[in-house]
């Protein structure tokens, strides 16, 4: 991820990319603080953020168990990281270009005064955990209402390991696709379609929920998945302008550009509506500025405003589209819309990283030896990748985990809601 | 004695109240109910997902009057609740066996 910013204009080759702290032994103090800022940032996207998101639009007795899936996955990924996930995504490789090795885990040493880059290294691993946590929580929208607790934890804490770890490695830690050139600035890949493709998959394995589509669904409170909508907005200054690893230029486009794609896809998102269904929706405006968001999230640092513009636009209209498919034809119960929000969206933006890089429509242009369609070509084969290993990795994990636990709560707990069946609890008492 | 149920818009309510209170009533019991008449439901929508809503939210009050309050009563009950669109209520009048006010044991028309 601090491959656009920096090293584009030192001009340094693929090759050198990894690990920074190479060629830099004391930390920038701008940078680290941003990074410091950003990472704060990145977690209020998952706790509260995300969850009150999902929160909201679930029904009354299953509010408190979609809190508890955003707030249980944040503190186990966060154990996993530190205790191999980290090492595994990012330090030198065990296999080469597919997977990092053990040298770090346990963080070994990662001290005081370890750097990467121009950040203290401390402060790399707790930004990148960041993200290792607000992936997994995404997948919770497809699972919404139905799933085991424990099946959920253990399924969320393999896939970790087995899915974003090595994707993480492949993109941001010198893997195959980032030897390649692939343009993922801040996780349209690593991120979005990794957790909405496990979405789709989690969807078809565990099964729609009892009575869907027929029986009414209605979220229970909007007014919170608003306010954790509005939190995700602020959060992902955070996620994409953090992804530049530095305080710069690189951070500050990116920033500009995440905001212009959520405005415009929320605007997007809403005429959709009005011009379909004949009203603008609040749900319809927020669900709008994530696919917005989700879809600049790759391009960010890479793009101008002009690319932002459209990437906005196409990912609002894109994720409409793929969310009205998703539920009206296919009739899958992905119960949050995960995978036509971030996986169409995070597709949909790595495509448009290829297009809007180039400088005349004010991107940072492209590698030399690169064209236009050289990098689609890269940016299909990434996606391609990530999707077949993800959706194959997933199923494979799903199954093993049903062998043990359960994924699915019995029929009578489900219609009794998850908050008491599972945490002897209510969200309300009013 | 009769007992009213009158089934109304939540946002009548307190016009029902006060129109009840002036009308001499001295005590009621409301309830949130649901439910649907010639009013029938509505469809939501959520990001494309259309959900047909069958029961629509209303308010139950119920009053216990002695006899000579009843037109009075419901009179007040019509004027207050009446919008002049489908959906605004019913009321149902039925009769009153007995009344205890279970403080002072007073029974009929003195526990109302």
């Amino acid at each position: 991820m601090r491959i656009p910013s920096k090293m584009l204009r030192a001009g340094l080759g693929a090759a050198l990319l990894w690990p920074a702290a190479a060629f830099s032994q004391t930390a920038d103090t701008g940078d680290t603080a941003w990074v410091l800022t950003s990472t704060a940032l990145v977690l209020f996207m998952t706790l509260p953020g995300l969850a009150l998101f999902y929160a909201g639009l679930v029904r009354v007795r299953n509010v408190l168990s979609v809190l508890m899936q955003c707030f249980s996955i944040a503190c186990v990924m966060s154990v996993i990281w530190i205790v191999c996930g980290y090492s595994l995504a990012f330090s030198d490789p065990m296999i080469n270009g597919l997977l990092g090795g053990l040298s770090k885990s346990m963080l070994a040493g990662v001290g005081f005064d370890s750097v990467s880059g121009t950040i203290p290294e401390t402060v790399f691993v707790m930004f990148q955990m960041t993200f290792a946590i607000i992936t997994p929580a995404l997948i919770v929208g497809a699972f919404a209402e139905r799933m085991r607790f424990s099946a959920m934890l253990l399924f969320t804490s393999i896939w970790l390991l087995v899915v974003y770890v090595p994707t993480a490695h492949w993109i941001w830690g010198g893997g195959w696709l980032a030897e390649m050139g692939f343009r993922d600035f801040a996780g349209g890949a690593v991120v979005h379609v990794t957790a909405g493709v496990a979405a789709l998959v989690a969807a078809i394995v565990i099964g729609n929920r009892q009575g869907f589509p027929m029986t009414p669904m209605l979220p229970h409170n909007l007014t919170m998945t608003v306010t954790g909508a509005c939190m995700l907005w602020v959060g992902w200054f955070g996620f994409n302008a953090g992804s530049a690893v530095a305080a710069d230029g690189a951070a500050g486009m990116a920033m500009l550009v995440t905001h212009t794609s959520a405005a415009v896809a929320s605007l997007t998102w809403m005429v959709a509506e009005w011009i379909r269904y004949g009203k603008p929706s609040v749900l319809g405006i927020v669900t709008g500025m994530v696919a917005g968001l989700a879809t600049i999230t790759p391009a960010s640092g890479f793009v101008g405003p002009l690319g932002a513009l459209v990437i906005g636009f196409a990912g609002g209209l894109g994720c409409f589209l793929a969310t009205q498919f998703m539920k009206r034809k296919l009739g899958i119960d992905d119960s949050l819309d995960v995978f036509p929000v971030h996986g169409v969206g995070g597709m949909i933006g790595l495509l448009l990283t290829a297009v809007f890089s180039s400088v005349a429509s004010g991107g940072v242009g492209f590698d030399d030896g690169t064209t236009m369609a050289s990098l689609l070509g890269v940016q299909v084969v990434g996606i391609v990748a990530v999707f077949v290993w993800c959706a194959v990795a997933s199923f494979v994990i799903l199954k093993l985990v049903n062998l043990v636990v359960p994924l699915r709560v019995s029929e009578d707990d489900e219609t009794e809601g998850l908050d008491l069946v599972l945490h002897e609890e209510r969200g309300y008492t009013l | 004695m009769k007992l009213i149920s009158a089934v109304v818009k939540p946002f009548r309510l307190d016009d029902v109240r006060n129109a009840l209170a002036e009308a001499g009533v001295q005590g009621m019991t409301v309830t949130e109910v649901k439910g649907f008449g010639r009013q029938r439901g509505h469809t939501e929508l959520y990001r494309g997902a259309e959900y047909v809503v069958d029961f629509l939210p209303k308010v139950k009050i119920e009053v216990a009057i002695s006899d000579d309050l009843v037109e009075r009563a419901i009179e007040a009950i019509v004027d207050a609740a009446k919008t002049g669109k489908v959906g605004d209520g019913k009321i149902f009048v039925t009769s009153l066996d007995e009344v205890y006010r279970i403080r002072t044991g007073e029974t009929g028309d003195q526990a109302i």
